[in-house]
């Protein structure tokens, strides 16, 4: 199966950076070069609701949405839109959720996307430096260092942690 | 909306700039929008040579600047415009890099490239990105007040011989039907592309129209892409043919293809340099009196069918050689689902789907056992072959309505019409905290109004808490339909009834409206609400002639609602803030309401989202030019 991309979907509540987390991930993918396609609905979800982001990365992608019921990663940064999107992960597929990180050590709580992709990177074969780089390519400068900071608290996480489904 | 950290950057990389060329450079001001790498725009204005040249680029090519001192600006793209202030640019080796893109940033580029010299449209997503790229990346780019008007202006760039690019989304091209088919027949000097940006599954719209039928009905070439690389080429494809026919050209994308990311590389398609505008008397071909446009229909007519043989032969059409088993003729984002579920299969992509390469088809569909015809929405290619007698199975009835998805292809080959598992729903959206349409909702609801409403940010108010809203039609329908209510309804009832109606929705199409309201006042008058929030908010914060600030928030003409209202001859026109005072609020919409005479409110307050940047906008529009 080594022709079948990744898919990962990212997915949260308007204003909580669904869409930098996947614009982040589909950089790094992008930068360490890998075809990408990233996908996701704008315009009323922006309002508070519901919002998913699908990023597909491998040798050759074509549809840029995750086929339902075929994501390797869930990662979900609102506890709770876990049930609204847990259709989207395969079988054996890895959820990552916010409870995995303490958000109290965070210095920017609000970087906590962030937080979940340094969980997710354990999965990944993207070095630390390419995901610092896609972090600061996306990021304001004055908010390097807090998600530098989120994204090495995740990254730390014991990959056990994330719950299998 | 502002980000301190990229302003020190740029203020860093115009020094590093000015210091190295000897200019002065002053920032005027720069503001951000959006997030990504290509949506930071900037000013400077530069005193040599003497006159004033106004520029922007994009945040990473000012981070060039400083990473690369000596090197000046590492991108071609601003080359032209940089050049009349006294700069050259090199770096070739940036400007081919490939790039992860949505389709909509290409499109931009695409144009950019291509030289276009003016980009018009009315945002509404998913196409509002196109512009503010363009205008980002150094192109010239104005939002008009609605799409009709936008083609209108395109039309003029066209005639004077240069390129112009109209955006608008699905329904957009519904208010700007009436110049499109009859552009139709008038002869093209330059060329001129109109991008119908189609929302199947409508994500954010109210209908999920399919505009493949406009290029038929209105006889407008169509070219549709499939993914971002594509909304280049495809772009660049659309001049070409635009300028070699002299017809307009529909660029169809959708919604997937207008906001997926994927990845494209500049310079692929080599394209005429775009020439000067020009002006030459040509009667004939541009006035549509019916002595000059029998002859012109007959042309056109021509003209597709020279297209249409172009297209067979040699169209932007992709063959996916495969099984002979199992051939798919598909278009645009299908495609993508297509070669996700079906490998193995035979592909006919078609790139020009208007008019279509029938022959190309023909031949397809008789090289395979089995044909099926993957598309989204209407059945537009299905009948096309069908009615070309060429022997295709088309989609089953249910996979009309929505998007189609990989999962969806692979029931619609195995003929799987079984129930699809519903989604699980999400939060809904809903006004923001503190939004200044809470209150107007509250006090609607309170006063058990009847509201005709429309479309923006405030069609939120139809949801819980609220529900205060009872119609929603297109743009600007609040003002007609609140009239028909009050011209029918029972006295108790129609005395009810409120348009209500957003800023920028008003400029789009309400003020035709108010002129209704004015000529044919129902019996019972009527109360008009404009809901001024000072930006277009629903598309992402765009300005609008009410604003008086440009698509690039330069101060300009300005049109103030109350005065337009008065000088129709409204003579009861209050402007409010609805948030200092529910219960001051509440009684002006009572007395409104009671009043025998036309009463329009405006309840002005700026979106909360918007306000800390209307306010750094003036606050540098103010600012004397360096």
């Amino acid at each position: 199966m080594s022709n079948r991309p990744t898919n990962v979907v990212i997915a949260g509540l308007g204003g909580q950076g669904v869409l930098k987390a996947s614009d982040i991930l589909a950089d790094v993918a992008f930068s360490s070069g890998m075809d990408v396609k990233k996908s996701e609905l704008h315009g009323m979800s922006q309002r508070g609701g519901s919002v998913s982001s699908d990023v597909r990365f491998g040798e050759r992608v074509f549809s840029p949405m995750v086929p339902e019921g075929d994501a390797d990663f869930l990662v979900v940064i609102a506890a709770d839109q876990v049930p609204v999107n847990a259709a989207a992960l395969r079988q054996g597929g890895t959820l990552i959720e916010p409870s995995l990180i303490d958000e109290a050590a965070l210095t920017n709580k609000k970087s906590i996307n962030v937080a979940l992709l340094g969980v997710l990177s354990r999965y990944l074969p993207f070095s630390v430096e390419a995901w610092t780089a896609a972090l600061k390519r996306n990021l304001p400068e004055k908010l390097h260092e807090a998600n530098i900071q989120s994204f090495s608290m995740g990254r730390a996480k014991e990959p056990a942690m994330g719950r299998a489904s | 909306m502002w980000r301190t950290g990229s302003n020190q950057k740029l203020a860093q990389g115009l020094n590093k700039l000015r210091k190295i060329s000897g200019l002065s450079v002053t920032v005027q001001k720069t503001f951000l929008r959006g997030q990504s790498p290509l949506s930071f725009s900037g000013y400077l204005r530069g005193v040599k040579p003497p006159h004033l040249s106004a520029l922007s680029f994009p945040a990473d090519y000012l981070c060039a600047v400083i990473a690369a001192a000596g090197k000046i600006l590492q991108s071609c793209t601003l080359n032209s415009r940089l050049k009349a202030t006294g700069f050259t640019l090199n770096s070739p080796q940036h400007d081919h890099a490939p790039a992860l893109l949505s389709g909509d940033e290409a499109v931009a580029l695409a144009a950019l490239d291509a030289g276009v010299a003016l980009g018009t449209g009315y945002p509404g997503t998913p196409s509002t990105e196109i512009l503010e790229t363009f205008e980002t990346l150094g192109g010239r780019a104005q939002w008009s007040p609605n799409e009709k008007v936008a083609l209108e202006v395109g039309i003029g760039v066209a005639f004077a011989g240069a390129r112009a690019l109209v955006t608008m989304k699905h329904v957009g091209l519904n208010v700007a039907a009436d110049p499109l088919f009859t552009v139709a027949y008038t002869r093209l000097d330059g060329a001129l592309i109109v991008v119908s940006a189609d929302d199947p599954g409508m994500a954010s719209s109210q209908n999920e129209q399919d505009n493949r039928r406009y290029a038929l009905a209105a006889a407008v070439p169509m070219i549709e892409p499939s993914d971002s690389q594509e909304a280049y080429e495809f772009t660049l494809k659309a001049i070409e043919i635009s300028e070699r026919w002299q017809v307009p050209v529909l660029l169809r994308m959708t919604t997937r293809v207008c906001h997926s990311k994927t990845i494209v590389r500049r310079g692929t398609v080599a394209i005429p340099a775009a020439r000067p505008a020009h002006f030459e008397h040509d009667y004939p071909s541009r006035v549509r009196i019916p002595a000059y446009a029998k002859p012109a229909h007959r042309r056109l007519r021509k003209t597709l069918a020279e297209i249409a043989e172009w297209n067979d032969a040699k169209g932007p059409n992709q063959l996916v050689a495969g099984s002979k088993q199992l051939g798919i003729i598909t278009s645009g984002i299908s495609f993508q689902h297509v070669r996700e579920v079906a490998p193995e299969a035979s592909v006919l992509k078609l790139g020009v789907t208007y008019p279509l390469p029938i022959e190309r088809m023909r031949a397809f569909a008789a090289s395979v056992e089995r044909c099926v015809v993957i598309e989204e929405g209407d059945p537009y290619l299905v009948e096309a072959a069908r009615t070309a007698g060429i022997a295709v199975e088309g989609k089953q009835e249910i996979f009309r309505f929505g998007e189609l998805s990989a999962s969806r292809v692979r029931r619609i080959l195995k003929g799987d019409c079984s129930p699809e598992a519903k989604p699980v729903p999400g939060r809904p959206p809903a006004l923001c905290p503190g939004c200044p349409h809470r209150s107007v909702y509250t006090v609607l609801r309170d006063l058990n109004c009847i509201v005709a409403g429309d479309i923006g940010c405030y069609s939120l108010g139809v949801l819980p808490p609220f529900e205060a809203m009872d119609t929603l039609v297109c743009m600007g329908a609040a003002i007609g339909v609140g009239l028909g209510f009050r011209h029918v309804l029972p006295p108790e009832d129609a005395k009810r009834v409120v348009s209500v109606i957003g800023d920028s929705t008003f400029v789009h199409s309400g003020i035709t409206g108010l002129v209704e309201m004015v000529y044919n006042p129902p019996a019972s008058v009527h109360v008009l609400l404009i809901l001024d929030n000072g930006t277009t908010a629903m598309t992402g914060m765009q300005e609008h002639p009410g604003t008086g600030r440009t698509l690039a928030h330069a101060k300009t003409g300005k049109v103030v609602f109350e005065d337009l209202a008065r000088s129709l001859g409204v003579r009861n026109v209050h402007v409010i803030d609805p948030t200092q005072d529910l219960g001051r609020f509440q009684e002006l919409i009572q007395s409104c309401l009671a009043k025998p005479e036309l009463s329009v409110v405006i309840a002005r307050r700026d979106c909360l989202l918007a306000t800390r940047a209307i306010r750094e906008f003036e606050r540098c529009n103010e600012q004397p030019a360096n």
